[in-house]
């Protein structure tokens, strides 16, 4: 015993420069360029003529300059503040539908006790699995016959209720003291004020980590607003970047230019908002 | 103020039987106590009482009318939780507020910022706060009222607990374990203060604890639940002397009872080797428990502790003593029966008032009880009255 206390502070010293700690650092540094090349790549790009985006011999710098040119078009050369504008309406509506539904719905799964519960919270679970490229056609379908293609509402449809945001703050509503709900039974709330008096205020840290995690789901999504949207008027700031493309060619240095461009405003977001971007996804993870 | 009436309540979750037909009435103005030891069903049943649960089958009334379907609010009880349960976000004032706004504005003005588009609810409002400071003021934590629970201590979040309760006179004061989570030296004050509260207010408490001596001290009566069913309710003074059963017997008292068998003989009982020579009306042979109460038994001969009291014939047993405990103006004696060591008994004996020093006792030692001071009970533990071998003090 005396041996091994003796030796021990040695063999701390010794691990912060073992192989195994090399290895580690190595295979991070890896893993971060994995992560950061494409953004470093968007922005080399977004400041080449298309020829050299195509060219095989990747430099960070382009050779010939055409960044000015690739973000005037962007910038000025289309209405960029509109798709700002209508990324944001649909944004911000999908989020404020999906909190007004979610949160009802995620405390009556956590405290209320009514015929099939279980089997509506497998039901929330089991939708967790169906991504949006399955319903998409019908919903389309739908869409067309209703005929709402190129409005707000068809961009925010198929998103108004999120079972994700239900199992999320179903889970965070669950830790909440029981003993409360009932003294405020007891004082005469109704269950709507239990909600929007007491869950709601407990629960801001979910609801903030959903709001961003939202948000950014939206904002970055290409797929629904690419079938939906038919007009300039509509487009999104996502959408847009594909204005660049036509059957013939694509201009990738614009569209690399768009990409920055629309990134950029959530990635500020990102900043000031990190803490709850990380909580987001951690609270996402299975808990309790 | 109301008189509470429940009639065969029962309770089940999932198979699981946890109230068996409880039939209880509180009278108006009384505190009872709901006792038992966890899982007993006793806070099913201040649910149940409250409105918060329905029962399974049953009729509670309040001063005769039937409240079954009742809501908590329109029932007008008042509770207290034993996590003090206080609203997180909301400062004690507004903690202290809630049940009256809820019960004195309607819905439109409860909404936030309707205060300033309500304007003709402005008197309904400070007449909220007026009150709010009023019972504050009696509870002493009129300075607390701008700080939020989490800046309070233990014993301050139980009188915001009993402040936001008593606003709005309730019609009936419920408690659950309200005392459990303060330390040992709060808690008897609070207790105090609790008594003084009912005894001041005059309302209907009905208190559920776990622990013997809250509800002894508190109550007018207590009543004692077992596996979902009432074992007996009575004034403590009355479940002390004159308990039911040995549950009610064991539940009651600390020390505990000491519980020995015996068996009936013409001449009286026989505990052990001992013949208690009391007259008994028992057939011969009998089984029964006899229980001793730890004070019933002194020593003998022993000038520090004060002498067995009463008159008339004995219990005399030879005692091999096992650990004591000295509480400094008396004892408790562990101590087994000599010639029969399977039999434990328990004794707690005063110190005489010149003699306040340590005590020493030896090994061995005689003690002595008076018949008039033996509890008897039939082998399935409930309690032998009549024929009674003594007459009891205070019986029923």
């Amino acid at each position: 015993m005396t041996d091994m206390t003796a030796i021990a502070p040695a063999r701390i010293r010794l691990a912060r420069i073992s192989p195994g700690r090399v290895l580690g650092f190595v295979i991070l540094a890896l893993g971060a360029w994995v992560v950061v090349f494409p953004y470093i790549w968007m922005i080399s790009s977004s400041l080449k003529p298309t020829d050299e985006v195509y060219d095989a011999d990747f430099t960070i710098w382009p050779r010939t300059f055409a960044g000015v040119q690739n973000y005037w078009d962007v910038l000025v050369g289309q209405p960029y503040p509109t798709f700002l504008l209508n990324s944001l309406i649909v944004c911000g509506g999908i989020l404020a539908a999906q909190l007004v539904t979610a949160i009802p719905a995620a405390y009556a799964l956590a405290k209320l006790r009514f015929r099939g519960q279980t089997i509506l919270l497998g039901t929330v679970v089991a939708c967790l699995t169906i991504p949006i490229n399955v319903t998409s056609i019908p919903l389309y379908l739908g869409v067309v016959k209703a005929g709402l293609l190129d409005t707000y509402l068809s961009m925010m449809l198929p998103f108004l209720v999120s079972v994700f945001a239900i199992f999320l703050f179903r889970q965070f509503f669950r830790a909440y003291p029981d003993s409360i709900i009932q003294a405020a039974r007891v004082d005469g709330f109704s269950e709507i004020e239990i909600v929007l008096r007491l869950i709601v205020p407990a629960a801001v840290p979910a609801v903030a980590a959903f709001s961003v995690f939202s948000f950014v789901a939206h904002w970055n999504d290409l797929y629904w607003p690419l079938i939906v949207v038919q007009s300039q008027e509509k487009m999104t700031a996502s959408l847009s970047m594909m204005q660049y493309r036509s059957e013939f060619d694509i201009n990738y240095g614009r569209t690399f230019a768009a990409a920055t461009v629309v990134t950029i405003p959530m990635l500020i977001v990102f900043l000031f908002a990190r803490r709850a971007f990380i909580r987001g996804i951690t609270m996402s993870g299975v808990k309790g | 103020m109301a008189r509470l009436t429940l009639t065969d309540i029962r309770k089940s979750y999932g198979g699981t039987e946890v109230l068996r037909g409880i039939d209880l009435t509180v009278a108006d103005g009384e505190f009872l106590s709901l006792v038992g030891a966890s899982g007993c069903g006793k806070s099913t049943l201040l649910r149940i009482i409250s409105g918060l649960e329905s029962p399974d089958a049953g009729k509670i009334a309040l001063d005769g009318r039937d409240v079954g379907s009742a809501t908590p609010k329109e029932r007008g009880v008042a509770m207290v939780f034993q996590d003090y349960a206080l609203y997180p976000h909301m400062s004690v004032a507004q903690n202290m507020a809630m049940p009256l706004i809820m019960a004195r504005l309607p819905m439109y003005a409860r909404l936030p910022g309707a205060r300033w588009l309500t304007p003709n609810h402005r008197g309904t409002r400070s007449g909220v706060a007026a009150q709010v400071e009023r019972v504050a003021r009696q509870l002493r934590i009129d300075h607390l009222l701008d700080r939020r629970p989490a800046q309070l201590s233990g014993g301050q979040r139980q009188r915001v607990a009993l402040g936001r309760a008593l606003v709005r006179d309730p019609s009936l004061f419920l408690m659950d374990e309200p005392l459990s989570n303060l330390d040992a030296k709060l808690r008897v004050e609070v207790r105090r203060e609790i008594v003084e509260l009912h005894r001041a207010s005059g309302l209907t408490f009905v208190y559920v604890t776990h622990d013997q001596t809250e509800a002894m001290t508190m109550s007018d009566r207590v009543a004692l639940l077992r596996d979902g069913r009432l074992l007996q309710v009575a004034a403590p003074g009355t479940l002390y002397a004159d308990p039911a059963s040995v549950e009610v017997a064991r539940f009651v008292g600390t020390p505990e009872i000491s519980l020995l068998p015996a068996v009936a003989e013409p001449g009286g009982l026989r505990i052990g080797t001992v013949l208690a020579p009391c007259a008994h009306g028992l057939t011969s042979g009998r089984d029964v428990i006899v229980g001793l109460r730890p004070e019933a038994l002194a020593p003998v001969g022993m000038p520090a502790l004060q002498s067995p009291g009463g008159r008339g014939p004995r219990l005399r047993l030879e005692l091999a003593v096992e650990a004591v405990e000295d509480l400094g103006a008396e004892v408790v004696i562990h101590a087994r029966l000599r010639d029969f060591p399977d039999l434990a008994v328990r004794m707690r004996s005063q110190k005489t008032l010149e003699r306040t020093g340590p005590v020493p006792l030896p090994d061995h030692l005689t003690a002595e009880a008076p018949l008039s001071a033996l509890l008897m009970f039939d082998a399935e533990g409930q309690r032998l009255r009549d024929p009674a071998p003594v007459q009891m003090a205070g019986a029923q």
